[in-house]
């Protein structure tokens, strides 16, 4: 099943101190390869907590890992991830003019779970 | 750790833009490594100590280990020969080894850019078309009674932010704290940062424009039809309260980041909210400052500013220095395929940039200085290994509010600095321009 949702990548304290140790070891990695998704899209969407899902930009596709989103308040419709090169990859390369990519607000497709 | 130890007070945190100058680091000499960091941020006792000596090669070339000298060598050739060299970073290196950046750039008639330009370039774009109404973050700590936050996240992102400058520390006009101020958080969800807040305003992504520009409609008095709450997800009594508290506090600042530059409007949502501070002087003292990520971004700006009279996505391919965002900033000339070779100065644009705008860059020849290996750094042609600024290297780095800072190094590394290797290319590539 692939829907639409809104990806919105952050900053997250694990993302500061692992890019510390270094862009390319296992944690930093894996911090910045999951997406955190609201308990309600989860189910909707069939999910759990480590199941691999695709991202999908309309010229990128990236895998990552999901995770139910623990935060307060609900942020259906929204995916969070911690910058780095999934997050990033997935923008478009215009800028419209400003230097600036779109970074935030993507709107992907999301598919899965996929098999493992 | 060993008994041969030292201690260096007032050291400075280099890792974010809040470039907190209160660090008690303890040095252990013989291992080279900072094994304690009193009055660090959770980010910041990562970067004390993740940044020891480790034993990477000084240079590569094509992968294969060389010397520093040799590295010079080929890095001062691919620039002098390319025919439209970029220069791109420098938010993690010290205004001096910037100004020697921006040399190199005069000299070839380079492109050259900051990460400026993917982080607060909008709102530079802003300043010049709006204006700015700031503060130092000292003058806001012992004055701000009303922080608003819009579009960050400083309880991950800048974890000292609240209590060393913007909430709970206690001023020459703010006696109690947090308690003489009221703090108010704009964002899209609620954040680590949002318990802090004594108003969360959550306002439906990409809104944030219309919600700013609603503001200062109300703070002109004019009026505003309720269904801004459907638009924005704030009701109008909700925006009429906060407006009432602008108005009448002694001293407001509206602290902004990158859920505004990197959404849908970027300059205009900036713009919008310098204009909202700008129109709240007719009634009581109120600022903007942007909330700055890397440690010396903005001493990128004002390096750049002083010496092209820009302040990033500048181009000297006439002779001259030309300013366009969209046209010289890095994201945009990589992605349309335009450069030849690249020089990326502490920064790792193969992690941050669009794929267009890596598969280019995986094409060209590229140049890395980086005290660790990166993505970047793994497809560059020439990649050096350079010391630690404000760990192993001493000089100037500017604080997020532009108050620059001088750095007190704990210990020496056997790479040399930014400023070093940049100032050897310069002088290789004067002599080659000369020889031609």
């Amino acid at each position: 099943m692939a829907e639409t949702i809104m990806l919105v990548p952050v900053r997250t304290n694990k993302q500061g101190t692992s890019l510390n140790a270094g862009k390319l070891k296992d944690e930093y990695q894996l911090v910045t390869s999951t997406v955190e998704i609201d308990p309600a899209d989860m189910e909707r969407l069939g999910l759990t907590t480590g199941d691999k899902v695709r991202l999908r930009s309309p010229a990128v596709e990236t895998v990552v890992t999901c995770q139910q989103r623990k935060g307060k308040g609900s942020t259906a419709g929204m995916m969070f991830i911690a910058y780095g090169p999934p997050s990033s990859e997935l923008m478009d390369g215009d800028t419209a003019g400003t230097g600036m990519p779109l970074s935030k607000h993507l709107l992907v497709e999301i598919e899965g779970p996929l098999a493992s | 750790m060993s008994e041969n130890t030292k201690v260096v007070e007032n050291a400075t945190c280099t890792f974010c833009g809040c470039v907190c100058d209160d660090m008690d680091l303890t040095v252990d000499l013989d291992e080279h490594r900072i094994t304690k960091a009193k009055n660090a941020c959770v980010l910041g006792r990562a970067w004390f100590a993740e940044h020891t000596v480790e034993a990477y090669p000084a240079a590569l070339i094509d992968g294969k280990e060389a010397t520093t000298e040799e590295a010079v060598e080929a890095a001062a050739q691919i620039l002098v020969n390319a025919r439209f060299p970029i220069i791109y970073g420098m938010s993690d290196t010290t205004c001096e080894a910037q100004k020697q950046a921006v040399a190199i750039a005069n000299y070839l008639r380079a492109n050259i850019d900051t990460t400026t330009s993917v982080c607060h370039g909008p709102s530079g774009m802003a300043f010049q078309g709006v204006g700015e109404s700031s503060a130092t973050l000292g003058e806001i700590k012992n004055r701000a009674d009303l922080v608003i936050y819009w579009g960050g996240n400083p309880a991950e992102a800048h974890p000292r932010h609240f209590t060393r400058y913007g909430v709970t520390p206690k001023g020459m006009y703010i006696p109690n704290g947090k308690k003489d101020r009221t703090m108010v958080l704009v964002d899209v969800r609620e954040t680590p940062s949002a318990p802090v807040a004594d108003i969360f305003l959550r306002v439906k992504p990409g809104t944030d424009f219309e919600v700013l520009w609603a503001l200062r409609a109300l703070v002109k008095g004019r009026t505003i039809d309720s269904s801004i709450e459907e638009k924005t997800g704030i009701p109008l009594e909700t925006l009429e309260d906060l407006v009432e508290r602008m108005k009448s506090c002694q001293f407001g600042v509206l602290f902004f980041g990158m859920g505004l530059t990197m959404t849908r409007g970027r300059h205009f949502n900036s713009g919008a909210l310098l204009a909202l501070a700008s129109d709240l002087n007719e009634f009581t003292h109120f600022v903007a400052n942007p909330v700055r990520g890397h440690g010396n971004v903005t001493g990128a700006d004002n390096v750049v500013s002083w010496q092209t009279g820009y302040p990033f996505g500048v181009n000297f391919n006439r002779g001259y220095p030309r300013f366009n965002p969209g046209e010289f900033t890095t994201a945009d000339v990589l992605a349309r395929g335009e450069a030849d070779a690249a020089c990326i100065i502490a920064s790792d644009p193969a992690s941050n940039f669009s794929r267009p705008a890596i598969e280019h860059l995986m094409k060209i020849p590229v140049i890395t200085f980086d005290p660790k290996p990166s993505v970047t750094s793994k497809l560059a042609k020439v990649a050096f290994t350079t010391a630690t600024y404000g760990i192993n290297v001493p000089g100037t780095v500017y604080r997020m509010d532009d108050v620059p800072i001088t750095l007190r190094p704990a210990f020496e590394s056997p790479y040399p600095s930014d400023e070093d290797v940049l100032t050897a290319i310069k002088n290789r590539i004067l002599e080659l321009k000369a020889a031609a």
